[in-house]
Formats: structure tokens, C-alpha cells, sequence
């Protein structure tokens, strides 16, 4: 299971990497969800993966943490997947901003002479 | 209590008087006048118990772990300059009240004007080093803002930025010091920093500190080589010239001298440097002002010149010639500001400074003239006057110098030649001025100026005569104190007195006044404006081309360290992040830990077959089919919130999924203002090799950081897990949390506060994006309807059909989700609050449930079409988001100021359990009125983001009338 999840999270990671190289707007966008994505279940990860435990604490069980999955790389992730979502907005804004104003989706605001 | 109204007075001024009316010029004046001499008579006040105690303290607890406090310490030298800042500071703002004309906007004049007395008072009064080099800083940005007060001119824009340029370089070079220092004491504080006087001496770095404080200070008192800023300064009105140049700013630099003296003098070092520098600065700034045109110009050089003396004092290692060095500085400054105001009033009254055109002015202006004439004389050191014994002092020290022999040969010679030159310039300004045939040519016909204007003047002038008569009943007690707090048991014995008979320095004195009256001779008929041999030297040249020359090398050097292509700044710096996640690696490979891998579930490896091949094929479509990338990067993400939930993360999952839904309509919106894509490659263009290359480096750097990242997470994975503070939440979560959902327990608790700031971040990115869209300009070929609309208005007779507002339900394809989209509203709402209410103790909470709702909303804008949802359901997100804030605020609020447990922090969270008839038990928290803001400030900001760009659609069918762009 760790494998495939370290797999999942680089592979994602790899594809934002490069589309956040590439020079139109829409790529960077996408890479950035995509890389964000990667980086959220990194830090998930910091917690260890767990199946099946609860999430919620049972009063019957008691609270002893051993028990339970760590609350704290999600109470992060909560707020990174929040706050991503206004980055993605804000950057969706003015990239549009940017096209109409230079007349271009390449993230220079002006076309490369050399392509 | 008094010492911190003294330093703070003048600031609480300042901020009155910026808001009084432009065109208030009494009431500005009687308020800047009422707290200068409140300042100067709080100061006066002090006095007997300074003498009393010898230091007055005032230390406020400030920041305990740097060791740092606010402290105010006033021994007798810091009280003799309090008391020349003040009460020139209360006769300027008289004189400056009939200077300014009434077209001048005077708020501005006298609240920089309060504002750079209190910078001044607080330099002098600071009882840290750190305290004074801050408002030392203060000082040069308040002078900056005085100097360029006429800033409609261009001089004065130049000279003020030159100004602070070179004072505040200098401060920047003084706080260097000052941190060696504090390094080498081990504090600020500078009764410590006096009492350390032999360890810094000592020390290896005393060099350096003394290089650096010297720069500091010889920039700020415009001594060589740095005098070049004060002329060019003087496009500054002339009550600021007057304040700044004779008791003010450039004081502070010799202050500073003086303050440290007996730290840092006693060395070599310290006579070449300080000694050195105020020799070429004493004899350039005289020869200089020999040969001005401008009254000011001569003002100006000869302060240079003044200061030069007093440096040359302070760098002779003698206790008395510090003593003389601080006598002088209370000369000069009355002196030159009585001296500035007159040039000041000539210029009011002729409308001319240029000493070629003004003649014979003591007839039109008999009592500005006297008073010119007897502060010039103390300028020269003519007997009577203060001037004279200070300078007196200033010879014998020259004579009786400590040095070898050549240099006790010299430096006579020097000081008596500068006399010269003093008194020669200060002829010159009272000849060419006020004798001779009067001047035809004026501007304005001269005559005395209103008697409040001369009071300063003569005020300062008689202070002159006083001092110059009766030293020793006038000032002498004073300046007994001041140098007695300098030098503590080393005080020299010393007698002011106007005839200590027939000697050296008497003789030097008599050549001086004789030489100068020579000296002028030649010059009487000499136009002025160039000077003979110094003509080509100019510091104003050498300061541009260093700044030029700066500018230019740091611009070069930005064009090679960075680019401006957002491309190449990625890539360094995502290969920065390689190296630097290699760096590690140095020792050793990456070690995996012992803890077993749980065993692979074909379900889970089926999932993230799927989603990883989501992610590559998005990677791989962005650039051609936005659309298609647009799914696929969802199904990566899809797969992202379910591997939330196979690893009991609930929260996530459900937040993952809504945020999910509402960023795709969001992109989606966003896709139809983005230029076709496909042209280019019907066109059949070829893609260079080089872009080829390009896309393979990028491969392998991507290849490579995912790769890394992957090893990372798997070392991580198989590594046991760390006792962090998670135990903490976990147990404390139903006791003083008194919720069972752990995540947001934390969120909206816990770490309240965090979540506080998040939330407000996303409203001011909403707002953000809700104002640029505003003003938004769509590029010309997107705005015609796309060519899928077109099609379906043709279809459906008419594109009104689907969207009007009139019509209960659409016609067409779409009425049926329409129903199904309505009925949903209701339902959602239900679930949304649902999923809030249940959030402590099961998964959901405030963000999830915004998210729900709004997505149930936008739903409606989907298959309605914005206009006929406006037309139905008035939704104002902003004040969704206003009032959410305020929730979440009020629910920080209520825990400190709730009654019992009283005075909780911010945040903290309030409880009341207990049973209500009907209803049964109920447990009402703080904690949900904070999760219900959040839940309202999800909804606002989702919603006005999503529709503030969907109302972009509405701006290409003018036909419509629709609100623009929002609400």
C-alpha cells in the first residue's frame, strides 16, 4: 500500500512539476491543482496511513491516540485544500486579466520571438 | 512620566496638526508654538532635579528576551540640547508663521515639522543605542519630508532625496557600530556602553566601530567628504533651514561625536579620523562660502565650516577641547538660526537671495539689518559675543595641542587662517547686503517685516550678546552640567570668562579679524558664483555618478541573477529545491525504515492506475484540449479524496470532493475566456527543435522531483511514527474541546485563531477576485457567443428562449434538470446545515458545509442562466462574508469578555450545557457560532467568486440589461 501511495503522490507530483514549467496559463493552472493534490497527501502521509481506524473519537473506546488516526496533518490538509482553492481562483482571475489585457495566455504576457 | 511627554508631545502634535485645514495657519501655528514651548518648559523643568540625581531614568519594559526597553535617559549634556531643540524649535514655529506664505499648504509644514522635533528629542534622550539609531533614521525621513515640503520643485525634490541618501547611508553605517557595540558590552544600554569604555577600546573591532560611527556621524553633520548634501538642502523653506542647520539635524551627528566620546576618543585613530575630517571640512566650507551667490549658499558653507570646528574639538583626544566643542555647538546654534531667519527675511521682503543683486538694504531695513550684523559678528568671533569665546577656546586648544611637533605648528596656523576665512565670509554677507547703493533691480520694494517676524531674531541675537558678555552668570552653569555628565570625574577645570589677558589665542584672534577683513578686500568687488581653484571639484558630480554608477551595476547584475520570464523562474527554482532536497544525501542514502508495508489491496492499486493515468494524460492534453485536462486533472483528484477516505479521513474526502466540484465550474467559466488553441497547428506550423529540447529538460526535472518525492514519502511511510503533538489533541479533545471529531476540534478551537486568519484570507481573495474582475476587458475575439451557444439558439429559435427571465421553468433540453436543480436547493441547504451542526462531534463542520451550499447555488446559475436566477433570488454573498467574519469574531470576542471564567485569551472557547422545556438538553458553544462564520464566509466567498465570473458572460450581450458585473 505505501508504495503505491508514494507512487500516486510522485507521479502527480512529477506531472504538476512539468505542466507548471510549460508557458500557457491553462497548463500552470492545472499543474499547480495537480501539484497541490501531490503535496496534500504528502503531508497527509506525515500521519502515517491507517486503514479502517476511526477517524472520530468513540467514547465507548475511550481517547487513547493509539487508537485513532492522526488528526493533525488532516486538521493541515483541511486548510491547504481551503486555501488552495482561493489560489486557484485568484490565479484563474488574473490570468484572464492577463489575456485580455495582452492579448496572450502565455504566462509572459507577451509570445515568445522564438517559437 | 515627564521625560516620555517631552519625546512624545511633538508626535501627538504632528498627528493634530495633519488633520487641521489646509488654510489653518493661526490655528497650526498656536498649536505647533503651544507644545514647543510646553516641550521647552517640561524640559527647563527638569533641571533642578538633573542636578539633583545627575541622570533622570525613564525605562519602559519592552521586549524582555532581546533584552531590549524603551528607555529615556536625560543626564546634562542630553538636557542642554533638549533645551536649544526646543526653544529654537518654538521660535522657528513663530517666525515660520509669518515666513510661510498663505498659499502654502501648512498642516503638512508643521506636522513634519512636530514630527522631526520629537525624532530630534528622541535621539538626544535615548537611553539605548539601538532606541537612538532608530530615530536617528527618523530624523533624516522627517527631514527628507521638510527639506522637499515645496516639492512641486525640482531642486528641492533633488536636495531632499540627496539628503536622505547620504544621512540615512550613514545611519545604516552608524547602526553597524552600534551593533558592535552592543556585541562587545553585551547591551544597548548606554550607561553600560560608558561604563565598557576600556573593553571597547581594547577590543579588536574598536577600529571598525569607530570607522562606522564616524560615518554615521559625518554624514549627518555634512562633514568632508559627505558636506556636499547641506547646500543642495537648502532649497528647503527657510524656517527649516534655520531649524535643521543650526540646532537640529546636523547637530546630531556631532552630538553622537560627543555622546561616545568618552568611549571611542583617545586613540589615534580616532584624532586622524574625526580631527582630520573636521580640519578639511573647516577650512573647505569657509573658503566656500567665500564665494557664494545665494544668501543661503553662504549660510550653508559656513555652517559646514562650523561644524568642521566643532569636529576638528572633538577629534583633538582633549577633555577641554570637548568642552569648547560643546560650548560652540550651543553658539552656533543660535547664531545661525538668527542668522537664517534674517537671510530669511530679506528674501520675504526682496523677494531675492542673490547676494550680486542685493545692495544697501540696512536703509530699507535698519533693525533686520543690526540683528544680521551682530549674529554675523558672532559668526566671525567678534569680541562681546559668544562667538568669540568659543573660538578663543577653540585656539588656545590648537595651542596647547598633545601632538609632535609639526602638528602643534600647524594646526595653529590652520585654525587661525579659518578665522580668517570667517570672518572674511561673514563680512561679506553683511557688505554686500546691507551697504553699499541701495539695489534697484528687487523684485519687491524692502522694508521691515512685521515685528513678530524679528522677535525670534532678536531674541536669539540678544542671547548672543548675553552669553558673549557674562559667560559665566548665563551659561556657564550649564554647560558646567553638560560637560560634567560627558566626563563624569574627568571634568577639566576650566573659566568661561571674556578676558583671560593678554595671550596666544588673543593673538591669534586679533590675525584672524585683521587677516579676514584683508582677505575680503580683493573680494569687495568681486561678482560671486564661481570659485577660484575648487571650481571643478564638486561632490554633487561624484554623488550622481556613484549613484549612476550603483544603478547600473545592480541592474546588471538583476539581469544576470534573474530573469524575467516566469518559465526560467520556475525552473530555478525548482531545481533550487532539488539540490537542496539532495543536500541530505551527502552523508549517505536515503535509509528506509523497519515498520512493515501494509499489504497491497488490488482495489487501491486499481484506483491509482486510474488516477495516476489521469494526472500524466492531463499533463500531456493541457496544451491542446483544455477540456479534456480540465476531467482529467479531476480524476486525479477524485482519486486523491478517495484515498482520503480509505485512510479514515473523512474531513478531507468531503472537502476534497466539494472543493473538487466547485474549482471545475470554476475553470470551466474561466475556459471561454482563453484564445482558441487549435489555430496555430491547422496553420501547420512546425514546432522548432529547440521547444523539443525545451519540453525533454522539463521532463527530466519533473521525472526527477516526483521521483523524489515519491522516495521521500515511502522512506517516511515505512518509518514508525513520531510522538508529536498529536497525542495532545486527541486527548484533550472531548475534555477541553468537548468534541469528538478530533480534525475539527483543532480547526475551529484548538488552533481557532489560525483558522480565524484563514477564513479571512479567503475573503480577501474573494474580494480580490470580485475587484479585478471588475474592471475586467475580455480580449476582442472572445466575445462573440461561442460557436456551441450559437448552434443551440438556432435550434431553439432564439438564444432568449433558454434564458428568459420571464419563464418559470427553461424551455428545451434543460427543463427537466431545471426541476430536479430546484428541488435541490432546499435539500441542500438542509444538508449543508446538517453537515455544520454535526461537525464537533462527527465528520463535516463549516467548510464542508459552505462548500455544499454553494455548489447548491451555483448549480442554479448552471441550468438557469444567471439572469433568471438574479431575477428570482437576490443573493448578496458580500454580506454573507461580512457577516461571517463578524460570527467568527464575536465568538473570539465573547471569551474575553464573558463573566465567568472571567478574562479568557481570544478564542477561547464558552460552553453552556443545560435543558430547555420542549427541547430537552441542548449544548450551546462559542465553538459553533465560530464554525457558523466560517460556514457563512465559505458561501459568500465561493458564490461571489463563481459569479463574478459568470457575470463576464453577461458583458458580451449588451442587449441585456443586467447589473454589471455583480452587485
Amino acid at each position: 500500500m505505501e508504495l503505491i501511495f508514494s507512487l500516486a503522490v510522485g507521479i502527480m507530483a512529477a506531472a504538476g512539476i512539468y505542466l507548471i514549467l510549460r508557458p500557457r496559463t491553462f497548463q500552470v493552472i492545472i499543474g499547480l491543482s495537480l501539484l497541490a493534490y501531490a503535496v496534500n497527501l504528502f503531508i497527509f502521509a506525515m500521519g502515517r496511513l491507517r486503514h479502517g481506524a476511526p477517524p472520530v473519537i468513540d467514547p465507548r473506546l475511550g481517547s487513547d491516540p493509539a487508537l485513532y488516526t492522526d488528526p493533525l496533518p488532516q486538521a493541515l490538509v483541511l486548510t491547504a485544500i481551503v486555501i488552495g482553492f482561493a489560489t486557484t481562483a485568484l490565479f484563474l482571475v488574473v490570468l484572464l486579466a492577463s489575456r485580455g489585457l495582452n492579448g496572450t495566455d502565455h504566462v509572459d504576457g507577451r509570445e515568445p520571438e522564438d517559437e | 512620566m515627564a521625560l516620555l511627554l517631552i519625546v512624545l508631545l511633538p508626535f501627538i502634535g504632528s498627528l493634530c496638526a495633519a488633520f487641521l485645514p489646509t488654510n489653518a495657519r493661526n490655528a497650526e501655528a498656536w498649536l505647533a508654538g503651544i507644545v514647543a514651548l510646553t516641550v521647552t518648559l517640561l524640559t527647563a523643568a527638569q533641571y533642578p532635579q538633573l542636578v539633583a540625581d545627575g541622570v533622570l531614568r525613564l525605562t519602559i519594559p519592552w521586549s524582555a528576551t532581546l533584552s531590549i526597553d524603551f528607555q529615556l535617559r536625560m543626564d546634562g549634556f542630553a538636557w542642554l540640547f533638549a533645551m536649544l531643540i526646543s526653544l529654537i524649535g518654538t521660535l522657528v514655529v513663530i517666525y515660520a508663521r509669518y515666513y510661510m506664505s498663505p498659499a502654502d499648504p501648512v498642516p503638512r509644514f508643521f506636522s513634519f515639522f512636530l514630527a522631526f522635533m520629537g525624532t530630534m528629542m528622541g535621539v538626544v534622550l535615548s537611553g539605548n543605542l539601538l532606541q537612538m539609531a532608530m530615530f536617528w533614521e527618523l530624523t533624516s525621513l522627517a527631514s527628507f519630508m521638510l527639506i522637499a515640503y515645496w516639492h512641486h520643485r525640482s531642486d528641492a525634490r533633488t536636495g531632499a532625496r540627496m539628503a536622505l541618501t547620504v544621512t540615512g547611508a550613514g545611519g545604516l553605517a552608524m547602526l553597524g557600530g552600534v551593533l558592535l557595540i552592543g556585541h562587545i558590552v553585551g547591551s544597548y544600554d548606554l550607561d553600560a556602553v560608558l561604563a565598557a569604555a576600556e573593553t571597547i577600546k581594547a577590543h579588536a573591532w574598536y577600529p571598525a566601530i569607530v570607522g562606522l560611527i564616524a560615518i554615521g556621524a559625518l554624514s549627518k553633520s555634512a562633514q568632508f567628504p559627505f558636506h556636499f548634501w547641506l547646500p543642495h538642502a537648502m532649497a528647503a523653506p527657510t524656517p527649516v533651514s534655520a531649524y535643521l542647520h543650526s540646532a537640529t539635524m546636523v547637530k546630531a551627528g556631532v552630538f553622537l561625536l560627543a555622546r561616545l566620546w568618552p568611549v571611542l576618543a583617545g586613540s589615534d585613530l580616532w584624532f586622524w579620523l574625526i580631527g582630520g575630517a573636521g580640519l578639511c571640512t573647516l577650512l573647505i566650507g569657509g573658503y566656500l562660502a567665500l564665494f557664494q551667490s545665494d544668501l543661503k549658499g553662504v549660510l550653508a558653507y559656513s555652517t559646514i565650516s562650523h561644524l568642521g570646528l566643532i569636529t576638528l574639538l572633538l577629534g583633538m583626544n582633549s577633555e577641554l577641547a570637548l568642552v569648547a566643542a560643546v560650548f560652540h555647538m550651543v553658539n552656533h546654534a543660535t547664531f545661525k538660526a538668527s542668522l537664517f531667519m534674517a537671510a530669511g527675511i530679506v528674501d520675504h521682503e526682496t523677494g531675492t537671495r542673490d547676494i550680486n543683486r542685493l545692495s544697501g538694504l540696512y536703509r530699507a531695513m535698519p533693525i533686520t539689518a543690526t540683528l544680521a550684523m551682530v549674529a554675523a559678528a558672532a559668526m566671525a568671533g567678534v569680541p562681546l559675543l559668544n562667538g568669540f569665546l568659543s573660538k578663543e577656546m577653540f585656539f588656545a586648544e590648537t595651542v596647547f595641542l598633545d601632538r609632535p611637533e609639526w602638528q602643534r605648528l600647524l594646526l595653529p596656523v590652520a585654525a587661525t587662517l579659518a578665522g580668517m576665512l570667517s570672518v572674511a565670509y561673514s563680512l561679506r554677507f553683511v557688505h554686500r547686503v546691507f551697504f553699499g547703493p541701495p539695489a534697484s533691480d528687487l523684485p519687491h520694494q524692502p522694508h521691515e517685516p512685521t515685528r513678530w517676524m524679528l522677535l525670534p531674531s532678536a531674541l536669539l541675537v540678544a542671547a548672543c550678546l548675553l552669553v558673549g558678555i557674562f559667560p559665566a552668570q548665563t551659561v556657564g552653569p550649564y554647560l558646567r552640567t553638560a560637560t560634567d555628565a560627558l566626563l563624569g570625574p574627568h571634568a577639566p577645570i576650566y573659566s568661561l570668562a571674556l578676558w583671560h589677558g593678554l595671550n596666544l589665542p588673543l593673538v591669534m584672534s586679533l590675525i584672524a579679524l585683521f587677516g579676514g577683513i584683508m582677505l575680503y578686500l580683493p573680494c569687495i568687488g568681486r561678482r560671486g558664483g564661481t570659485i577660484p581653484l575648487l571650481e571643478k571639484i564638486d561632490g554633487k558630480n561624484a554623488f550622481n555618478w556613484l549613484l549612476t554608477a550603483s544603478t547600473n551595476l545592480s541592474s546588471r547584475a538583476l539581469g544576470f541573477f534573474t530573469s524575467p520570464r516566469l518559465q526560467m523562474q520556475m525552473l530555478m527554482l525548482f531545481l533550487v529545491v532539488l539540490g537542496g532536497a539532495l543536500l541530505p544525501f551527502v552523508d549517505g542514502p536515503l535509509r528506509l525504515g523497519e515498520r512493515l508495508p501494509a499489504e497491497i489491496d488490488p482495489a487501491f492499486a486499481l484506483l491509482w492506475t486510474v488516477g495516476a493515468t489521469c494526472a500524466v494524460a492531463a499533463a500531456w492534453q493541457a496544451k491542446l484540449h483544455r477540456l479534456a485536462a480540465l476531467i482529467l486533472a479531476g480524476g486525479a483528484g477524485l482519486a486523491t479524496s478517495l484515498t482520503f477516505v480509505w485512510f479514515s479521513a473523512p474531513d478531507l474526502a468531503l472537502t476534497q470532493l466539494a472543493v473538487e466540484v466547485v474549482t471545475a465550474v470554476l475553470i470551466l467559466l474561466g475556459l471561454r475566456w482563453l484564445p482558441r488553441r487549435d489555430k496555430r497547428y491547422s496553420e501547420g506550423k512546425r514546432e522548432s527543435t529547440r521547444s523539443h529540447l525545451r519540453r525533454l529538460r522539463d521532463l527530466i526535472i519533473a521525472i526527477a522531483g516526483g521521483g523524489g518525492i515519491a522516495a521521500l514519502t515511502y522512506a517516511i511511510l515505512t518509518r514508525p511514527p513520531v510522538d508529536g503533538i498529536a497525542p495532545f489533541f486527541v486527548e484533550q479533545s472531548l475534555p477541553q474541546g468537548g468534541g469528538l471529531n478530533v480534525v475539527n476540534v483543532i480547526l475551529v478551537d484548538f488552533r481557532g485563531f489560525d483558522t480565524f486568519g484563514e477564513i479571512t484570507v479567503l475573503a480577501i481573495v474573494a474580494l480580490t477576485v470580485f475587484a479585478l474582475l471588475r474592471r475586467f476587458r475580455p480580449a476582442p475575439e472572445s466575445v462573440a457567443l461561442p460557436a456551441q451557444q450559437l448552434e443551440q439558439a438556432l435550434e431553439e429559435n432564439g438564444a432568449e428562449a433558454r434564458t428568459d427571465p420571464e419563464a418559470s421553468l427553461p424551455a428545451g433540453y434543460l427543463m427537466l434538470p431545471a426541476v430536479l436543480v430546484r428541488l435541490l436547493l432546499p435539500m441542500a441547504m438542509l444538508i449543508s446545515l446538517f453537515f455544520l451542526l454535526r461537525g464537533h462531534n462527527a465528520p463535516g463542520g463549516g467548510f464542508v458545509g459552505g462548500l455544499v451550499f454553494a455548489t447548491a447555488i451555483i448549480l442554479q446559475y448552471i441550468v438557469g442562466g444567471t439572469q433568471w436566477v438574479e431575477s428570482r433570488l437576490r443573493i448578496h454573498p458580500l454580506y454573507w462574508i461580512a457577516i461571517g467574519l463578524l460570527c467568527a469574531a464575536v465568538a473570539g470576542i465573547m471569551a474575553v469578555f464573558a463573566p465567568f471564567p472571567a478574562g479568557e485569551p481570544f478564542l477561547a472557547s464558552q460552553a453552556w450545557h443545560g435543558s430547555l422545556p420542549l427541547i430537552g438538553e441542548i449544548h450551546l458553544s462559542t465553538v459553533l457560532l465560530f464554525d457558523i462564520g466560517v460556514y457563512l464566509l465559505v458561501v459568500g466567498a465561493t458564490v461571489l467568486m463563481l459569479v463574478a465570473i459568470a457575470h463576464q458572460s453577461l458583458r458580451s450581450q449588451p442587449r441585456k440589461t443586467t447589473p454589471d458585473g455583480g452587485h
